[in-house]
């Protein structure tokens, strides 16, 4: 069995899988923010009317709440939804609430790595679509629903169909100007948004071994892009010495078996690989950074949890330091963790220096819900993860998907540019 | 089950347009309703009646896992949304919370079935006639466990253990 199918025969007290198994998984852990937990309690809502008890969860510890998509309250609507969320995690005894403005608070996915909430061969599962994120720990991570999440909540454990597993291979390390981001936008172009639907995406290889977790964080992030059910690298000892400086202890490192099988293996060779960008208005319409289209940028927006950890931060001060932006840009540090390194690293002091606003940890703009949103016929360029039609605003506004490095290289030219070109 | 189509010719219809992004916040149902669709076509409250049925392309509902996809539409009266293929977290929303029915129809169905045809769906005979134009499509049957949720009438009605 590859580590999908044994996380998975694992949790649902199998001594072996398949793919097309359906089985009933005993969760370790469920997360649900501030848009899906209020859709939880809906559900709760629907359930008491029909006589099914919903006084007390399988186990509130296992359970974590985000504030994420619309804080700071971004409208009296978000606010209701953050008091609501607040008394359910305490009608139901959740002590890992990370409330904005008491320390550490951020986006869920981000919150999953930065406080180590989930460990290597466990199953867990998010009301988030890009759960996904999580599987770069060697978790198998799941976006569901907020009818599921419910049914988790209440009984431990959901169905799953076993997935056949994709497998991508990167032979050696990306280049210094090419990031994680432009791996996965060149796969989801190369499979397109339906390519991995249904289906656990992989990565391994040597490039993936020298890649750092956050890295790998990135790449299963955009599985969802792909329509895949969880995104998965197998744990090694960068993930052991992420998570226990992070406080987590016994960690144990699963992998698959020799034998293994997987649907398809695709190989790509790091040194191959380019900036990239995906236009409007697909996560698969692929482009070579310097083959872009020559449009005028409105903006530049470096936020999400994809786009926006520490390491991204980190590429964005590379090509800002020094520099001035020339288009209105905007950077969201992930989590207050990230905020915080990013100020005692002076990373702060060089995205102000250059013009750039930055902003609390929020979804914010990536989902189009506050913080930024795009007016009609803007055009922006973005961290984040999709670009459909009204993504980010108006339905009418456009939106190209790249790396912080080429996000932040555009912002101070204007116009999409591949971060070798910058004078 | 009968009703009438209301088609949209393409692929990739995804969440950020079935509901977008700003009414995630919203969680009373009617009003999410009278959202749906709004980013692709504007006009869709207005025209859709209790019992209609949607017909797309492939990898219908991608994107988010935002339950408030298959919620608006149900509330707008959708019955079931017929397609080449749907993405798994609206597919699997559609089923557990019991809003709608996700058909997998194939290409000859897909071209034939025009906007405002009425249709009759028979999910136990995998059968879809086209009572407009007098023609009989096949659905793709559901899976085992699909099937036994659909017949429930939702997850938390089904007792798999």
């Amino acid at each position: 069995m590859n580590i999908t199918e044994k996380i998975l025969a694992r949790a649902s007290g199998r001594q072996r899988v398949s793919p097309d198994d359906v089985v009933f998984a005993n969760v370790d852990k469920v997360m649900v923010h501030d848009v899906s937990g209020p859709g939880v309690i809906k559900v709760f809502d629907k359930l008491k009317k029909q006589g099914i008890n919903v006084d007390k969860l399988w186990d509130p510890t296992k359970v974590w709440v985000a504030e994420d998509h619309f804080v700071p309250s971004a409208d009296k609507v978000s606010a209701e939804n953050i008091v609501k969320l607040s008394n359910f995690t305490k009608n139901y005894g959740i002590e890992k609430h990370f409330k904005y403005g008491m320390g550490q608070y951020g986006i869920c996915h981000t919150l999953s790595h930065e406080e180590a909430l989930v460990l290597p061969g466990e199953v867990y599962v998010g009301g988030d679509s890009h759960t996904n994120t999580t599987g770069a720990l060697g978790s198998f991570a799941c976006g569901l629903g907020h009818t599921d999440v419910a049914y988790v909540l209440l009984n431990g454990k959901i169905w799953f169909k076993v997935p056949q597993t994709l497998y991508f291979k990167l032979n050696g390390k990306l280049p210094d100007h090419v990031m994680a981001k432009d791996f996965i936008l060149k796969i989801i172009g190369d499979i397109t948004t339906e390519g991995g639907a249904y289906k656990a995406m992989q990565f391994g290889g040597s490039g993936i071994n020298e890649m750092s977790v956050e890295s790998r964080l990135t790449l299963c992030n955009m599985t969802t892009e792909a329509g895949a059910k969880n995104g998965i690298v197998e744990p090694d000892q960068k993930v052991v010495d992420y998570l226990s400086s992070r406080g987590a202890t016994n960690i144990s490192l699963i992998k698959g078996d020799d034998d293994a099988e997987y649907e398809k293996i695709y190989e790509y060779e790091g040194s191959e690989m380019e900036p990239l960008i995906a236009k409007p208005f697909s996560p698969e319409n692929i482009s070579i950074v310097r083959e872009a289209p020559s449009v005028e940028l409105n903006k530049s927006y470096i936020g999400s949890c994809t786009g926006a950890k520490y390491e991204d931060l980190v590429a964005a001060a590379k090509i800002l330091k020094g520099r001035t932006v020339k288009i209105r840009t905007e950077i969201l540090p992930a989590s207050i963790s990230i905020y915080k390194r990013a100020m005692e690293d002076g990373l702060l002091k060089i995205f102000l220096d250059a013009g750039v606003t930055v902003g609390p940890p929020t979804c914010g703009a990536c989902c189009g819900a506050h913080m930024g949103v795009l007016a009609k016929d803007e055009i922006c360029i973005s961290t984040t993860n999709r670009n459909f039609p009204g993504r980010m605003g108006h339905v009418d506004s456009q939106t190209y998907l790249s790396s912080p490095l080429v996000a932040a290289a555009s912002a101070v030219t204007g116009k999409i540019t591949d971060p070798r070109d910058l004078k | 089950m009968k009703g009438n189509v209301i088609k949209y010719a393409r692929d990739n219809i995804d969440t950020d347009v079935i509901i977008p992004g700003q009414y995630l916040k919203v969680h009373d149902y009617a009003e999410l309703a009278t959202h749906a669709m709004e980013g692709l076509d504007p006009n869709f409250h207005s025209k859709v009646k209790e019992g209609d049925f949607i017909l797309s392309g492939r990898n219908f509902g991608c994107g988010s896992s935002r339950e408030h996809a298959p919620i608006a539409l149900s509330h707008s009266g959708i019955k079931a949304v017929l397609a080449l293929s749907f993405a798994r977290i609206f597919y699997r929303n559609a089923v557990d919370g019991a809003f709608l029915l996700p058909i997998e129809i194939d290409q000859d169905a897909y071209c034939d079935i025009s906007e405002g045809d009425e249709i009759d769906i028979d999910i136990h005979a995998n059968q879809i006639k086209n009572l407009t134009k007098n023609k009989t499509y096949t659905m793709k049957p559901f899976s085992e466990i699909i099937g036994k949720i659909i017949e429930a009438g939702g997850l938390f009605k089904y007792k798999p253990y």
